[in-house]
């Protein structure tokens, strides 16, 4: 057994877009040179706004997009060279909207009786068995077994996205956004549900998602990603507490807190204007247009990722600059 | 001096169907001149219909059916088609979740803003233009000269709910009503149009009806928030003592249900309090308080008799049997 379950050397996805007629070919550099870990048992947070190359990412790890340089490994081996139906059984993923990634025309049963089927397990009493074991343990009754997603709440379909992933017992689950599209209410249902999971099944979770909340709740380590490129990763306690990134520090700041109320600090670090194109991105290091303590260098020169304490790295010339 | 800017008294909307529903009912509040209210409550609560019902703009199969809207002391719930056109835009002014969709994608955007000088002013185009290139710049869109000649799909979303609420404050409006106005865009800059939107209101004296499923956001930028569950208001409190006191156990629930940033690093990662079941569907409201199905601390009087309005301190209220 690998003692990482998930590595990413140098991982980079470039599209083409346009036409040769209408403007001219560009090379949309959607994920570039990120390298990563994830470790059995463990949870990645990936954090960064839209755009940033997120999901693009999870469809890299998924074996779903071909790189365009670099390595995916999953367990020791390469993604590229895996059988897809291995990989699928190692990796798999929830989606942000439950309404729009359940088939409507098939039952729960189906939904998930198809991948076990896929897998070739044949025999029906092994099937089903399974699918009633997965449906209890996201919390839902054996009756809901033939129903339709259209009978369901929100919080019941994303627990059906759930079933889906793990009735093939894989290792790591892709979590892209698994509740920003729930009621508030309901989304402590299924972060809870997630994390006994994660330690019933001894899985292994990179989470995707926004909400810095979440994030710091559910993340051993935390990765923030902007324009394709990771920022700034390390533990979580050491990236929400002690940021060394402005960016980092940008997004933390704007979380809305009502015990801690917007106070000069927070002023100080918040970023100016939008995340650029990434097919147009700035020179030099790519936050450098929003960034609250620019300098000259930052327009000219990129800045590596380099640690700034064991375990702890940061993309910035002023990394060692603390507020 | 004491009448408010805006009073909703006793408002009761009709969602017309089989049989007819009440979407919502006995919802009252009021804003003060320029002060900012929060109106709180997860998809289905009726929250955003009610300010359609403060707009005129309910449409079938929604309709009012019931309560008074008062702006100024005026009573304004009965008036004409032509009555309401005066009232929008030019008192009353509305923003809305996605830009894309409120905007005309056909226009460009700065059109868009000048119409409002033209349509409520009686200002000439060529004085509305320059008008509109000023109002742009006041919400910070950068060369304003230039993008007024944009069309909305040639701006990020940021930039557009910009113009939104250029478009929305163009006349100077007493009352800005923003419904999810940040919730299709990112976090970082959500804080910025939160900040804009909370700096231009207080500069003209606007009042604000925020409206959002985001507590926290809600009770950042306003003085006092009112929680809607299932088409009514269940407690209504300042915006500190929401958060410090909440009475309700529906907001008490939202309050401790998500994770708060810095809580694992005082605490250690606790289970998340969960708030048990789902919101119920207008056709299937329980009888007696609408939480108690979801209630930790229901009883048999919650499942027969709504509960009436307690008054809290500081004008607030909470509509429980046992509240705390």
């Amino acid at each position: 057994m690998a003692d990482t379950l998930l590595s990413l050397d140098d991982l980079a996805v470039h599209f083409t877009v346009g036409s040769a007629l209408a403007g001219g070919i560009k090379t949309l550099k959607a994920v570039e040179g990120i390298s990563l870990d994830v470790k059995p048992g463990e949870c990645l947070g990936l954090v960064g706004e839209s755009g940033c190359g997120k999901s693009t990412l999870a469809l890299a790890i998924m074996g779903l997009i071909a790189p365009t340089r670099g390595r995916v490994a999953l367990d020791g081996s390469d993604v590229k060279q895996r059988p897809r139906l291995e990989t699928a059984r190692t990796v798999q993923m929830v989606f942000q909207d439950p309404y729009a990634s359940l088939n409507p025309r098939q039952t729960v049963r189906r939904t998930l009786a198809d991948p076990l089927r896929l897998q070739g397990v044949g025999n029906k009493a092994e099937v089903d068995g399974r699918v009633m074991d997965m449906l209890a343990k996201v919390g839902l009754r054996p009756e809901h077994a033939d129903r339709y997603p259209h009978e369901f709440s929100g919080g019941q379909r994303q627990r059906i996205g759930i079933a889906r992933a793990l009735i093939l017992k894989p290792k790591l689950v892709i979590c892209d956004e698994p509740v920003s599209a729930l009621d508030v209410s309901i989304r402590a249902q299924i972060i809870n549900l997630l994390l006994e999971l994660k330690d019933e099944m001894g899985l292994s979770y990179i989470m995707i998602s926004h909400d810095l909340g979440v994030v710091e709740h559910v993340s051993d380590r935390v990765a923030v990603m902007y324009l394709g490129r990771i920022v700034e990763q390390g533990g979580w306690q050491e990236i929400f507490e002690n940021p060394r990134h402005p960016y980092t520090r940008a997004l933390i700041a704007a979380i809305p807190d009502p015990f801690h109320r917007v106070d000069a600090t927070a002023n100080r670090t918040k970023a100016k204007g939008e995340i650029a194109s990434a097919l147009n991105p700035p020179s030099g290091c790519p936050f450098h247009p929003r960034c609250p303590i620019k300098a000259d260098r930052c327009v000219s020169e990129l800045p590596a990722l380099e640690a700034v304490a064991p375990g702890h790295r940061a993309a910035c010339h002023f990394r060692d600059r603390t507020v | 001096m004491t009448v408010p800017l805006l009073k909703v008294d006793e408002l009761r909307i009709a969602l017309a169907g089989d049989v007819i529903h009440n979407a919502v009912e006995e919802v009252s509040f009021e804003i003060g001149r320029g002060e900012a209210f929060g109106l709180v409550g997860e998809s289905g609560c009726g929250k955003s219909i009610t300010a359609l019902a403060i707009m005129g703009l309910l449409r079938r199969p929604l309709s009012l059916a019931g309560g008074r809207i008062a702006l100024d002391g005026q009573e304004i719930q009965d008036a004409s088609p032509s009555e309401w056109r005066r009232l929008r835009g030019s008192r009353i002014a509305m923003i809305f979740q996605e830009p894309m969709t409120a905007l005309n994608p056909l226009s460009p955007v700065g059109k868009q803003i000048a119409e409002m000088f033209v349509l409520h002013q009686g200002a000439s185009w060529s004085e509305a233009m320059d008008r509109a290139e000023e109002a742009l710049r006041q919400v910070r869109v950068p060369s304003p000269e230039r993008r007024i000649r944009d069309y909305p799909h040639q701006l990020s979303g940021g930039m557009r709910q910009r113009v939104m609420i250029a478009i929305a404050l163009a006349c100077g409006p007493d009352l800005l009503i923003a419904d999810e106005p940040t919730t299709a865009l990112d976090v970082t800059v959500q804080s910025e149009i939160i900040d804009l939107m909370a700096e231009l209101c207080a500069a003209k004296g606007t009042a604000i009806l925020m409206i959002s499923h985001d507590l926290g956001l809600v009770a950042n930028m306003c003085r006092r928030v009112a929680v809607m569950y299932a088409g009514r208001i269940v407690e209504s409190q300042p915006a500190g003592a929401i958060f410090a006191t909440p009475r309700h156990p529906y907001t008490q629930g939202l309050v401790d249900s998500l994770p708060r940033l810095g809580e694992r690093a005082k605490r250690g990662r606790q289970r998340l309090r969960e708030i048990s079941g789902v919101v119920p569907s207008i056709a299937s409201y329980p009888a007696g308080c609408r939480f108690n199905p979801r209630c930790f601390a229901a009883t048999d009087i919650c499942r027969n008799t709504p509960p009436a309005q307690t008054p809290l301190p500081a004008d607030g209220l909470v509509r429980c049997h046992h509240h705390g």
